[in-house]
């Protein structure tokens, strides 16, 4: 009889010991928010929403359900669900959830992967960076250096000689055309941003301690509150994302509370998605309605767990730390 | 040919870009946590061989090439082309000229396999095999004896190239050397 398949791709890319400390890492995490008092949820995979935000592009299938045939998203993260939790008076809460993301695959990316979220009402931003620093040295088996804290605007200014509040779209899209090598066409300020960002200033991020970035440009705010740079006014989003050895571990907000702000950016992000030629997303109504009763005003945090893993275990790539990354699923 | 777009790059993909063809050698993907992402691509221009590193927005799309990699054998040089002809029985013949045979020339033997790249059916580099089997054309005399000493001396080969052997090896041996490296490996 011919084989039906010759290849050893049927084979795990991490090894058994791998997954074994992978096990005990994950058991470590549970424990480190049991001894808070932080209750462990589950929510779904499936949502009638998605997100809508216009640089993450959502999965989605039709199920037969008690409505008939409907399109179901898969989630990119468990925020709303969790934030429908947190509406209905849950306290603290965390969880460890599967999430997708279409066309995400690299050294460091996989199409679904493990979130650990948590939200803590009544914690500001700072209080919950304290937080995340815990974990992340608690998992670490190596002192992973001091925590600092860089502002978005100083990184621009000290890396690459800009402002990026300031600097005319102009030279964005000239610095980023040299240092991208390609050509930036009608980009806009955001993404010569994000093009900086990835190639010349994340990469020397997390080279000697933790690095915690904050005061993001308000229209990078995605679900996180505003507030006002008291260098000069402008707006900048309050929110954190943290660094460790050029990898970015996790992504913080001072959770906006305001349903009728939610609703119009959602609104916003459609719009963005259909001028990127991107298909629209479905709203999610029923976190809308949750933020109209009411959810506690307080931060949360979306932190990659392989990532975290592969750190801890010293691996190279997000596919040495899961069983079968997407290309052998 | 078809176009390929960034999610579809990978290693040993050939595409044009800049009017040139291509090899990929590595893709990364690339994503500040909220924001647009990119394909960062190293790639290898087939004409030139030098590698030039590129950035993609996420879904942009490159033309494929119509390159192909051939086992051909050296046949001989008429002083400006050197022509290689194929294995597969066909026995037809492709003419590589100065800049596409590069540094191979220092490599060259008769009846031996290389790998030639056509690029619309035009010859445009050649790899030599990793190993290949050659003759000392001129050295010092041997060392009687030594063997296991270290130390090392130039030897000029049959094809041209000059590499450092051992001090015992002497004049009219053939020698393995790995081509990759330029190092000598064995006696034959």
């Amino acid at each position: 009889m011919t084989p039906i398949s010759d290849s050893d791709d049927w084979q795990p890319t991490a090894s058994i010991e791998t997954l074994r400390e992978r096990a005990r890492l994950m058991a470590g995490i549970r424990f480190f928010f049991a001894v808070r008092d932080v209750l462990e949820v589950e929510t779904p995979i499936l949502g009638h929403g998605g997100s809508t935000d216009p640089h993450l592009d959502s999965l989605s299938l039709d199920a037969t359900t008690s409505n008939g045939r409907e399109r179901l998203w898969l989630q990119t993260s468990p925020e709303f669900h969790m934030k429908r939790l947190l509406a209905a008076g849950s306290g603290a809460i965390f969880q460890l959830a599967r999430s997708f993301r279409d066309g995400e695959i690299g050294r460091r990316h996989n199409l679904e992967f493990t979130m650990l979220e948590w939200y803590r009402p009544g914690f500001s931003l700072i209080d919950l960076i304290d937080e995340c620093e815990l974990l992340i040295r608690e998992v670490l088996p190596v002192d992973p250096g001091p925590l600092r804290q860089r502002r978005y605007r100083d990184l621009f200014r000290e890396t690459l000689d800009i402002d990026p509040f300031i600097t005319s779209l102009e030279i964005l899209r000239q610095r980023a055309e040299e240092i991208g090598r390609l050509s930036m066409g009608d980009t806009d300020r955001d993404g010569c941003l994000d093009l900086l960002m990835s190639l010349a200033i994340e990469p020397q991020l997390g080279r000697n301690g933790i690095d915690v970035v904050v005061d993001y440009p308000a229209s990078q705010a995605a679900l996180a509150r505003k507030h006002r740079d008291p260098e000069d006014g402008a707006g900048v989003a309050s929110r954190f994302e943290i660094y460790l050895q050029g990898l970015e571990l996790a992504n913080g907000y001072d959770e906006l509370t305001d349903a009728a702000e939610q609703a119009a950016r959602f609104l916003n992000d459609n719009l963005q998605r259909e001028s990127l030629g991107k298909p629209t997303v479905d709203i999610d109504r029923r976190l809308i309605a949750a933020l109209e009763h009411g959810m506690p005003a307080g931060s949360g945090v979306a932190l990659g767990v392989d990532r975290l893993i592969q750190l801890a275990l010293g691996k190279d790539s997000i596919a040495e730390v899961m069983a079968f990354p997407s290309p052998r699923c | 040919m078809a176009n390929y777009s960034t999610n579809e790059f990978k290693g040993g993909l050939k595409v044009m870009l800049d009017g040139d063809p291509c090899n990929i050698l590595e893709n990364e993907f690339v994503k500040p946590g909220k924001g647009q992402a990119f394909s960062r691509v190293k790639l290898r221009n087939l004409n030139t061989g030098r590698v030039w590193e590129r950035t993609f927005k996420s879904g942009e799309s490159l033309e494929g090439a119509d390159v192909m990699d051939l086992d051909m054998e050296y046949v001989y040089s008429d002083g400006d082309m050197w022509h290689f002809m194929k294995t597969d029985g066909t026995f037809e013949q492709y003419a590589v000229d100065k800049k596409a045979i590069g540094d191979v020339e220092k490599w060259l033997k008769e009846q031996a396999v290389y790998t030639v790249t056509l690029w619309n059916d035009n010859a445009i580099a050649v790899s030599p095999p990793n190993f290949l089997e050659l003759e000392v054309v001129e050295t010092d005399p041997g060392l009687k004896g030594d063997t296991a000493q270290g130390g090392s001396k130039p030897a000029k080969l049959s094809s041209g190239a000059v590499v450092r052997v051992p001090l015992f090896i002497n004049q009219g041996e053939i020698l393995k050397i790995d081509t990759r490296s330029g190092e000598y490996v064995s006696r034959a």
